[in-house]
């Protein structure tokens, strides 16, 4: 029995420990002028929808759910955070190119549809960004004319 | 018994210690792609006219048998097989040789970065062929621009398909003039027509 004490001390100092890492912080205080929301003028629905459901992954700036501050979960969000921010950083969308901003916006437009963005397990945590029926409408709809207006420059 | 504590304590910093390196080295391994991204389309500076024409041709041979591999897959509904092929569209990509063609290099570069961006997303996504499907539309258009700046090794049929992508059309390109569906697959094999043909120069 005395092996099981030693894991457990053992799994509580490394809990513990994992806590003093310093962690980085995806933040910033300025919204770039490539801003996606900024870049566009976009009618206020959608750009809460947007800052509600798609910003915390996709730009360069956060809002840090509370368990982001206990690891290892704060860790995940961070990896989460960077493989969003590959795919698509709304806070330089305007540094992309226009063939892929065409591409990010109908990428964008078929994840929302098939209910692959925001991710479900994300949602799960955070019923705040989860899309309603019509908020989900409102979104592809203005991603639409939006991705038109590209293709017709 | 203290001693012990003192050993898992120590065992516990130095596991978090490394934990923290490999951290950090994982985040620069992740800057580099876009280190290559962006000194690829730079490196469309270069002037060896004679060598680069010779790699030219054999890069748009190699994507264009990657990509018709993958036409024919997603016909086949073979979501794997169409993966595996986007791993070596990619890589086709990765090794074009942008120098060689002389006119537009911009949009060269934005071409080849868009669609290794594609082949990309259809390599990780074996088993979703909804979204397989909706990137090689894309990268369909990409490959048909490419064409038109860097020109083909063989001819091509533009085939469209209107009822895909609900209602809005897409379009895509074979080797054959026979219509075989890449959109639908087995649900609707020869929906479709031949819209254009692409031809050697």
């Amino acid at each position: 029995m005395k092996w099981l004490k030693y894991l457990g001390i053992m799994l509580v100092v490394v809990l513990v420990g994992i806590q003093f890492i310093p962690a980085s912080l995806n933040q910033n205080t300025t919204v770039p002028p490539t801003d996606f929301i900024k870049a566009n003028d976009i009618p206020e629905n959608v750009s809460h929808i947007l800052k509600a459901s798609c910003y915390n992954c996709h730009s360069n700036n956060t809002e840090y759910p509370w368990y982001s501050r206990t690891q290892p979960a704060g860790w995940l969000l961070e990896k989460h955070i960077r493989e969003g921010k590959e795919a698509l950083n709304l806070s330089e969308f305007e540094l992309y190119s226009v063939r892929m901003k065409g591409s990010k916006l109908r990428a964008m437009i078929g994840q929302v549809e098939n209910r692959e963005m925001p991710l479900p397990s994300y949602t799960l945590l955070h019923p705040e960004a989860r899309l309603s029926r019509e908020e989900k409408n409102d979104i592809i709809n203005y991603l639409s004319i939006l991705s038109e207006k590209l293709n017709g420059r | 018994m203290r001693k012990s504590i003192y050993l898992f304590a120590l065992a516990a910093i130095s596991f978090t210690a490394c934990n923290s390196n490999a951290k950090k080295e994982n985040l620069q391994e992740d800057n580099q792609p876009h280190d290559h991204s962006q000194m690829e389309s730079t490196a469309g500076n270069a002037d060896e006219p004679s060598q680069a024409a010779v790699g030219k041709q054999e890069s748009v041979s190699a994507i264009l048998n990657h990509y018709l591999t993958m036409k024919d897959a997603l016909v086949e509904d073979d979501s794997e097989k169409a993966a595996s092929s986007g791993k070596l569209l990619f890589d086709a990509f990765a090794e074009f040789d942008a120098s060689a063609v002389s006119d537009p290099q911009q949009e060269l570069g934005e071409i080849i970065e868009d669609a290794k961006m594609h082949a990309e997303h259809i390599n990780e996504n074996a088993g979703n062929i909804v979204h397989q499907r909706e990137h090689f539309e894309i990268l369909s258009i990409d490959i048909k621009d490419l064409l038109a700046i860097a020109g083909t090794d063989r001819v091509l049929y533009q085939q469209y398909c209107p009822m895909y992508n609900d209602n809005k059309g897409g379009m895509w390109l074979s080797a054959s003039n026979e219509v075989k569906n890449p959109f639908f697959g087995s649900k609707m094999l020869n929906c479709g027509e031949v819209q254009e043909t692409i031809p050697v120069e």
